[in-house]
Order: C-alpha cells, then sequence, then structure tokens
C-alpha cells in the first residue's frame, strides 16, 4: 500500500503535463511548420500534374522532387490531421462515440497514407533510370 | 436553481441573435477548413492511386478530377487550404504571445480572409498557365 493522498498521485498526469497535451500541441505545431513550407511546393507540383495525360503522370512522379513533395505533404498531412481532428473529437464527443470517432480518424489517415504511398512508390520504383 | 421563477427572460447571450464577432468567424472557419480540405485530399489520393491501377481506372478517375464537380472541389480545397494556411500562421504569433489585442484579432482576421481569396485566385491562375 502506497502512503500518498489521491490528489498526490493524480497531479502532474493530466492533459497539461509533459508527455500528453503539450506533446499533442508540439507535434501541431512542428508539422503546421513543414506543411507552411510545403503548401506552395505541392500546389506547384500539382498545377503541373493535373491535365497530363497517364503516361505523363507516371511520368511526371517518377521524379525525385514532385515524389517527395507529395508524399512529404500527403504523409505530414495527414498525420496533421489525426492531431487536428483529435481536437475536435475531444471538444465535441465524449464516452464511447469519442472513442469510436478517435479510432476510425486514426484508421481513416493510414489508409490514405498507404494508399498515397502505393501509388507514389509505384510511380517512382518502376520508372527507368537513365 | 430549478424551482426559482424566472419568467419568460432570454437566455444570455441570446444565440438567435447573437452575431460572432469576426475573430470568432475566422476562428471556428480555421476548424472547418481544415477539415473540409480532406475532399480535395480523397479525390488526388484516388487520382494517383487509378494511375498506378489501370487505363480505365485513370480516366475515370481523370474524368472526375477535370469536370466542373473536380474543380469545384479542389478550387473549394485551395481555398480551404490557404485559409487554414494562413489562420495557421496566426496561431504561431498567438503562441509567441503577439496579436492577441481585440482591434488585432480583427484586423489578422479580415487579413486571413481576404489573403486566402487572393492566395487562391494566384493558384488558380497558376494551374491554369502551368
Amino acid at each position: 500500500m502506497r502512503y500518498i493522498t489521491p490528489l498526490k498521485a493524480a497531479r502532474g498526469t493530466g492533459a497539461a503535463g509533459p508527455s500528453t497535451g503539450t506533446l499533442h500541441h508540439w507535434v501541431l505545431t512542428v508539422t503546421s511548420v513543414a506543411l507552411a513550407i510545403l503548401t506552395p511546393a505541392f500546389l506547384l507540383v500539382m498545377s503541373r500534374a493535373v491535365g497530363l495525360p497517364r503516361e505523363g503522370v507516371l511520368a511526371y512522379f517518377s521524379k525525385p522532387y514532385p515524389a517527395i513533395v507529395t508524399a512529404l505533404f500527403l504523409i505530414v498531412g495527414m498525420y496533421h490531421f489525426v492531431k487536428g481532428t483529435r481536437n475536435m473529437i475531444d471538444d465535441y464527443l465524449s464516452h464511447t462515440e469519442r472513442k469510436v470517432a478517435i479510432i476510425f480518424s486514426e484508421i481513416f489517415a493510414w489508409a490514405v497514407i498507404a494508399a498515397a504511398g502505393y501509388a507514389l512508390a509505384r510511380m517512382a520504383l518502376t520508372a527507368v533510370i537513365v | 436553481m430549478g424551482d426559482i421563477p424566472r419568467g419568460n427572460r432570454p437566455l444570455s447571450p441570446h444565440l438567435q441573435v447573437y452575431r460572432l464577432p469576426i475573430s470568432a468567424v475566422t476562428s471556428i472557419m480555421n476548424r472547418i477548413t481544415g477539415h473540409a480540405m480532406l475532399a480535395g485530399v480523397i479525390l488526388i489520393v484516388w487520382w494517383l492511386v487509378a494511375a498506378v491501377t489501370s487505363d480505365h481506372a485513370f480516366g475515370w478517375a481523370d474524368w472526375v478530377m477535370r469536370s466542373w464537380f473536380g474543380f469545384l472541389v479542389l478550387a473549394l480545397s485551395m481555398w480551404a487550404l490557404w485559409f487554414h494556411f494562413l489562420a495557421g500562421i496566426r496561431h504561431f504569433f498567438y503562441d509567441a504571445g503577439h496579436m492577441l489585442e481585440i482591434d488585432e484579432g480583427q484586423k489578422s482576421s479580415w487579413a486571413i480572409i481576404w489573403g486566402s481569396v487572393i492566395l487562391t485566385l494566384i493558384s488558380l491562375l497558376l494551374f491554369f498557365l502551368a
């Protein structure tokens, strides 16, 4: 048996502690700086890619710059999405609804990352390197 | 509290006639735009996966992407992205303790609204010229 009061046991474990709420905010901050840099680059890449025929799209995303910018934007973006959506879920939902929403937002984000990563890898790795 | 006769007095703030301050509008718009631009992400990832799947799959995705519906989704997502971009940059200033006065919040709100419209128009121009 531990001789501490319930208050003592609870102190430092809340959202303001060093590992949950603060880290959540910090991750959102770091990813938003990354996305602020990536946003103009991603829009330029997409402005060149949309409208190309299929062979053109495959060739374009087999180049390092468009492939890496797109992969970074979508992966970091979906990670940022999970953290931002979690804020909204915590604000508006509670109990089982909250848990279900958190689980499905994470599953959805990883599915998008997997799909984008697969497509970009296929385009990058099947290219003939000269 | 419940058994005190309160008459037919209005609630405070009276929600039907309460006009949100502009800084509150841009604050909630930051959350809405962050989630709404997911439509654009889904369309782009579908299009990327279709490009490595087959001519038939790409034909479908590319047709949707370049239809009026696809244009609407991409253009609105682009505006949402720029709005979220500018509102996110304002959060960096908030975190550093700046721009927290009421008049500064109102000015930065209008800057975000007009800035996002201007950046979207420039991006759309690039999309059609590049």
